[in-house]
């Protein structure tokens, strides 16, 4: 078929005023993905705050008679090696797990939105250099890099969230810098110029906020990036310290027993992987309401 | 013999969240063998959903009902898309505004017209390239066999909407249906195209055109059905309803059209009369205008000159514009008028030549220098959406640009007032632009622009994008402003009718130069630069209309 016949689906960028309201419907469909996302992201929330309503017992709590124990009324999940009760080490290390992910992701964001800033609003030898400074960062594989800083820095949870957030700095940068570029160039900031604005109150007024929209968005979909990093960093040892109950550990503990016991290492996994999954359905979600609403 | 396209009754819904919205409403029509019709109506007349229900591309929830529709003694009612396939190309093609997005960006034009003749099996495999390059021949493509290789982006607008004529007419259809095909061209490509489809039909083909602008169809129509919200108000054959319109609405659309002989009267009739002559409606006079004095100058430009690498965009442009004078550029897309206004609004520094305005340096100064007068120089563009931060209301854009020193509360109140003086009531300070309609939009646009009550304001193609009856409103509005604030504007379009209509004087560019200038009468009475005149040639009017001579193939 020729595209000379412009299939229905091509109307949506056509800026013919006359073209019939096509997308309007499926828009607003209930989406049964989004809404599990959002219901797992709300009880990963309770476990992190509260985590005594989910689980009441005690994570580190060990039982030397009921090891390895497979999942049962007693115990849901099954006990590890240590006879830790499972369901309640997963539970109580969303807390660690979130706690790394929130904070390393603040340290990219603000540096990124700092860096990319100054980037793309000042002199070009400015953004040459910040900009070759984020790619050779970005040159090295993320988990590389975290793992450096942390031989140099130590193990432990404050250098796990430093390393990731420096590692996972000049993604966002880049993307701040991108903005600020394609909004200090929009008619509209240039234009602006005829209120008789000065240029400090017209980037005030008109370009940071502009630039600034999507980054919770992108902070989001980031905050899956690094609580999987996280956990990668934790299963090489390089994050909180056993018997912490962060997944990434768990994970590593587990891995011995996998022949005999897998619920101690398949539940940890699950979690970390609905996390991610989970943040970034959301996340491009957002994405997507908001790519609409610039249009 | 049965026409060749036979509607009646035709009703077309859509299914919207927020119910079902009827886009036709009972239309009939009939095209015969080797005939032109045209559809003329607004945005949201449903003209162009007509267009595609007819090729099946009513799209995703439409609803289609009709007591027939015959293409081609076929009934195609009833349709799957499989035999709409079969439809499309081989008995009717479809030509669409934009050829930029008709056309695939990632295959060259060859390849597109070549999928057609593949898909209809209209020649073998060994001559289709020797029949592409013999289709780009024959819509006027200079030198096809290179272009057939070239990519849709790297033609121009003219060109590409002849490529994408070429593809529709690969498959030798009977009908060929072109939805506003020259409406985002020049006047000149516009003649082309226009002479282009003449020639079709002239080989047989029968058109079904669809446009917003009478003029347009007038060159080539035999004859013309007006639509307005999904219902046919008037036909008849052309040079019958351009001469005695019947319907209200249609005397209204022709009263609408800018041209020589509207000036000074308004273009949107509120009340329409039949004149005398039983033609258009009787127009209103516009409000009387401050005397201009000529030596009283509010801006000089001497020698500007703007080169982009080596290629010379403005060359040596000097003119004046005096206190409350309307001064019309016009010329082609390409011509350096965008470039030029830019400069004047001291928005781009011109490599060489001097800008006064409001007796003071203009440019060429720092921009601290300039900011207490930039208040009094004002820019207006042809895409008012872009121009505003996406963030704002319609309160925040035009409170925007009023005095640093008002008050919050005086603020809405002001922005209500210069609201009303636009013709937008108090309802839309909440609403946010991208949910009004283009003229809503410029009109907020120009509210903005006045507020800070300017001396000049630079006006860009204000109502390209604008619709017939829209666009005369929003240039009785510029008008009624300039009347009452002895606004000047620096008046810039493609459209020779509206700059004729509005402007005291005109520049003509060619190639980033002034080639001619003076009082709009003289320049267009009697045009002595060659550009000038071949402007005005391809200018279509409704006075020549009915079976004009010059677009005979």
């Amino acid at each position: 078929m020729t595209v000379t016949l412009a299939p229905a689906t091509t109307e949506a960028h056509t800026p013919h005023p006359s073209t019939p309201p096509a997308s309007t419907a499926r828009r607003r469909r209930w989406r049964p993905g989004l809404l599990a996302a959002g219901a797992y992201l709300i009880l990963l929330v309770v476990a992190a705050v509260w985590p005594a309503v989910l689980a009441p017992g005690d994570p580190l709590a060990a039982d030397p008679l009921g090891v390895l124990e497979a999942p049962s009324a007693a115990h849901w999940l099954g006990t590890d090696h240590l006879g830790r009760d499972v369901w309640t080490r997963v539970v109580h290390g969303a807390g660690h797990s979130l706690t790394i992910g929130v904070a390393a992701t603040a340290i990219a964001v603000t540096g990124g939105v700092l860096l990319g800033l100054l980037a793309g609003l000042t002199h070009r030898l400015a953004d040459e250099t910040l900009s070759r400074a984020f790619d050779a960062i970005s040159a090295f594989p993320i988990l590389l890099l975290a793992l450096l800083f942390i031989a140099v820095a130590g193990p432990g949870t404050v250098s796990l969230i430093i390393a990731i957030g420096v590692a996972t700095l000049p993604h966002h940068a880049r993307v701040v810098r991108g903005q600020t570029l394609l909004v200090r160039r929009a008619a509209y900031v240039e234009e602006a110029v005829t209120f008789g604005l000065s240029r400090p109150r017209l980037v005030a007024r008109h370009v940071l906020p502009n630039v600034i929209g999507p980054v919770p968005v992108l902070a989001v979909i980031g905050l899956g990036e690094a609580i999987m990093i996280a956990a990668g960093l934790s299963f090489l040892g390089m994050g909180p310290q056993p018997p912490s109950p962060e997944w990434g550990a768990m994970l590593s503990e587990g891995r011995n027993y996998l022949q005999v016991a897998w619920w101690i290492t398949v539940l940890p996994g699950v979690a970390v992987t609905a996390t991610v999954v989970a943040l970034t359905v959301v996340g491009r979600h957002w994405q997507t309401r908001f790519d609409g609403r610039q249009r | 013999m049965a026409p060749l396209l036979a509607v009646e009754d035709l009703h077309v819904d859509f299914d919207t969240p927020t119910g079902r919205v009827a886009a036709v409403r009972g239309i009939s029509l009939t095209v015969e063998r080797g005939e032109c019709v045209a559809i003329v109506g607004e945005s949201g007349s449903g003209k162009s959903v007509t267009a595609r229900t007819l090729v099946g591309l009513a799209g995703p929830g439409a609803s289609v009902r009709a007591a027939r529709l015959d293409l081609a003694g076929q009934d195609v009612r009833g349709h799957r898309p499989r035999d709409w396939r079969r439809v499309r190309g081989r008995l009717a093609g479809l030509v669409l505004q934009d050829a930029l997005v008709s056309l695939d960006p990632l295959r060259t034009v060859g390849a597109e017209i070549g999928e057609v003749l593949a898909t209809h099996g209209i020649v073998g495999r060994r001559e289709r390239a020797g029949r592409v390059t013999h289709l780009l021949d024959e819509v006027h493509l200079p030198e096809p066999e290179r272009r057939a290789r070239q990519y849709p982006h790297q033609l121009s607008g003219g060109l590409r909407q002849r490529a994408l004529i070429a593809s529709a007419i690969a498959g030798e259809p009977a009908l060929l249906i072109a939805d506003e095909p020259t409406t985002a061209l020049d006047v000149t490509v516009q003649a082309q195209i226009l002479r282009l489809l003449a020639e079709r039909r002239a080989a047989g083909v029968s058109l079904l055109l669809i446009s917003h602008d009478l003029a347009v169809v007038a060159q080539v129509a035999d004859r013309v059905l007006v639509m307005r919200d999904g219902r046919i108000v008037e036909h008849g054959p052309t040079a019958r309803l351009l001469r005695s319109p019947a319907h209200p609405y249609t005397r209204q659309l022709l009263a609408a059209v800018p041209s020589a002989s509207s000036r000074g009267h308004r273009l949107a009739a509120s009340a329409v009369a039949v004149g005398r002559d039983g033609g258009v409606a009787r127009r209103e006079a516009l409000p009387a205008r401050p005397e201009v004095r000529p030596n009283d100058t509010l801006l000089d430009a001497a020698g500007l000159t703007r080169r982009y690498g080596d290629h010379t965009v403005v060359r040596d442009v000097s003119f004046s514009i005096a206190r409350g004078e309307t001064l019309g550029l016009v010329g082609e897309s390409g011509s350096g008028k965008s470039t030029l206004a830019r400069i004047v609004a001291g928005l781009l520094a011109a490599d060489t030549g001097a800008v006064t305005f409001e007796n003071a340096q203009w440019s060429g100064v720092p921009e601290r220098v300039r900011r207490p007068l930039r208040r009094r120089l004002q820019l207006i563009s042809q895409d008012p959406l872009s121009s505003f931060d996406p963030r704002y209301r319609v309160a925040q854009v035009v409170g925007e640009n009023l005095d640093p020193d008002v008050g919050r509360g005086d603020r809405r109140d002001q922005v209500v007032d210069l609201l009303r003086r636009v013709g937008l009531g108090p309802d839309l300070l909440d609403r946010h632009p991208r949910r009004l309609s283009g003229g809503q939009r410029q009109r907020v646009a120009i509210a903005r622009a006045i507020a800070p009550r300017p001396s000049l304001i630079v006006c860009d193609e204000p109502v390209s994008a604008l619709d017939v009856s829209v666009q005369a409103q929003v240039l009785d509005l510029l008008a009624d402003l300039r009347a009452t604030d002895g606004t000047a504007l620096l008046f810039i379009s493609h459209d020779l009718g509206v700059v004729h209509h509005l402007s005291d004087r005109v520049l003509v560019m060619h190639d980033g130069a002034v080639v001619e200038q003076g009082p709009v009468g003289d320049v267009f009475t009697y045009p002595r630069h060659d550009h000038t005149r071949s402007l005005l040639d391809a200018l279509p009017t409704l006075v020549t209309a009915g079976r004009p001579q010059e677009v005979r193939p």
